[in-house]
């Protein structure tokens, strides 16, 4: 299992769904990705995403206007 | 209905732009049996996403993006794909032309067929087919009797496009044909009366979805396009890149030369916006009064920039006052005090309004 991290400060939705979603692609199940965001639309976006895809979102957080998320990957 | 094919149920790629006829669309065949998985396609000019982030006025509103919700309303899954870089020939180099505004409607649901059926997207095969939530007659560059043909040609998709809401106003498709969807529970809708999409959506009790004004495209905006028209001007070619393209969304912008324009925010939301690309760009801060920060695109020279001082002041707190201090920082890092006196409403010449 690898945990794996993913920074899409700066980029506004729905690119850091993009980046999460191309990134998950090249993980395996049960690997780890932690992705860090700055817009605030990706509490509402990559939580979605998560739903859609069957991906477990472990934790989702926000501090200080950064949003932070680990999702564990399952295929 | 959806006989099986090689073995596992027929697949379908369903375009879906968060708005209700593709979320319909999905919904009739996925009702029929069909595995059917979304596909929604980010070229930069989507009114989806982006412009919900900036405007702070509008975050009283949940910031969802209308596709995954659709396709969490839907339960199927949604491919987001940046198609931004090669999206860039469809709007410079548009076969077909442009509608009223700069939308290459025709070329661009061109690509997207093209690209659903062709994209990587899911690993166990390909897409057997292709679905959108065209209606004939509803628009009228891309949706129409002639043109409806076009997009299945040269998409490469033919037979393997279907419209639901659509099909029975056009000739049977391969998965009516072959038996993996019912034609007969597919729709004859046309032309721009919305009541019969309305109708279907209450049967399937959807009453919450997106009906965005003039679609879900800036390229179909008057406004913007006029500012993309004077981007391209300004560069001396056509051509953008995306920060671009996300800086006409936000802003007053004002050409009051040709050798620059400014940018000014509107409220802090769009301020927050411009600050992410103050260090590449001249700017002015307000420091007197509250006021908006202002980006210069362009090279102004020292009467220019005084110039550009007076009309961001005009948008600021201080717009009454005699004067006011602002800071002009320079992309090297230099940082120029100026004292201006704002302008008066009738010193703005109308003309330096981009898109109005």
């Amino acid at each position: 299992m690898s945990a794996v991290h993913l920074d899409t400060s700066g980029l506004l939705c729905p690119l850091p769904v993009i980046r999460t979603q191309d990134r998950i692609k090249t993980l395996a199940c049960g690997d780890t990705l932690t992705v860090v965001a700055s817009d605030p639309g990706t509490m509402q976006d990559i939580p979605a995403w998560c739903r859609v895809h069957g991906h477990v979102l472990l934790e989702s957080a926000e501090q200080e206007d950064t949003f932070r998320f680990v999702v564990e990957v399952r295929r | 209905m959806a006989g099986y094919r090689n073995g596992r149920r027929p697949r379908a790629a369903a375009l879906i732009s968060g708005g209700l006829d593709s979320m319909l669309a999905a919904k009739v065949v996925l009702d029929q049996g069909v595995d059917v998985e979304g596909v929604n396609f980010f070229t930069g000019f989507c009114v989806e996403g982006h412009t919900h982030a900036i405007r702070k006025r509008e975050r009283s509103k949940v910031k969802r993006n209308n596709a995954l919700w659709t396709a969490e309303q839907l339960g199927i899954k949604l491919h987001i794909v940046d198609v931004i870089d090669d999206y860039k020939d469809v709007v410079l180099n548009p076969k077909h032309g442009y509608g009223a505004n700069l939308n290459p409607c025709l070329d661009c649901k061109t690509f997207m067929v093209k690209n659903a059926l062709t994209e990587d997207l899911v690993t166990d095969g390909a897409f057997d087919f292709v679905i959108t939530g065209e209606v004939v007659g509803q628009r009228p560059m891309s949706q129409r009797s002639d043109t409806m043909p076009v997009i299945a040609r040269e998409s490469g998709a033919g037979d393997r496009l279907l419209r639901p809401l659509s099909a029975r106003n056009l000739p049977p498709t391969l998965p009516e044909r072959e038996g993996w969807v019912d034609r007969n529970k597919l729709y004859g809708f046309h032309g721009r009366d919305r009541k019969p999409q309305i109708a279907l959506a209450e049967r399937y009790g959807f009453t919450d979805y997106a009906q965005p004004a003039g679609g879900c495209c800036f390229l179909t905006d008057q406004r913007y396009s006029r500012k993309l028209k004077d981007l391209w001007d300004a560069k001396g070619e056509r051509d953008y890149e995306l920060d671009d393209i996300m800086l006409l969304k936000v802003g007053r912008h004002l050409r009051p030369a040709p050798n620059y324009k400014l940018i000014v925010g509107r409220e802090e939301g769009e301020n927050n916006f411009l600050a992410g690309f103050r260090r590449q760009f001249l700017h002015l801060r307000m420091v007197s009064h509250e006021g908006p920060l202002t980006l210069i695109d362009g090279s102004p020279d020292a009467t220019d920039l005084t110039l550009a001082a007076r009309i961001a002041a005009r948008y600021s707190q201080g717009r009454d006052a005699p004067e006011v201090r602002m800071e002009a920082c320079h992309t090297d890092g230099v940082t120029e005090q100026l004292l201006v006196a704002p302008l008066a409403p009738w010193e703005v010449d109308p003309r330096w309004h981009i898109g109005t």
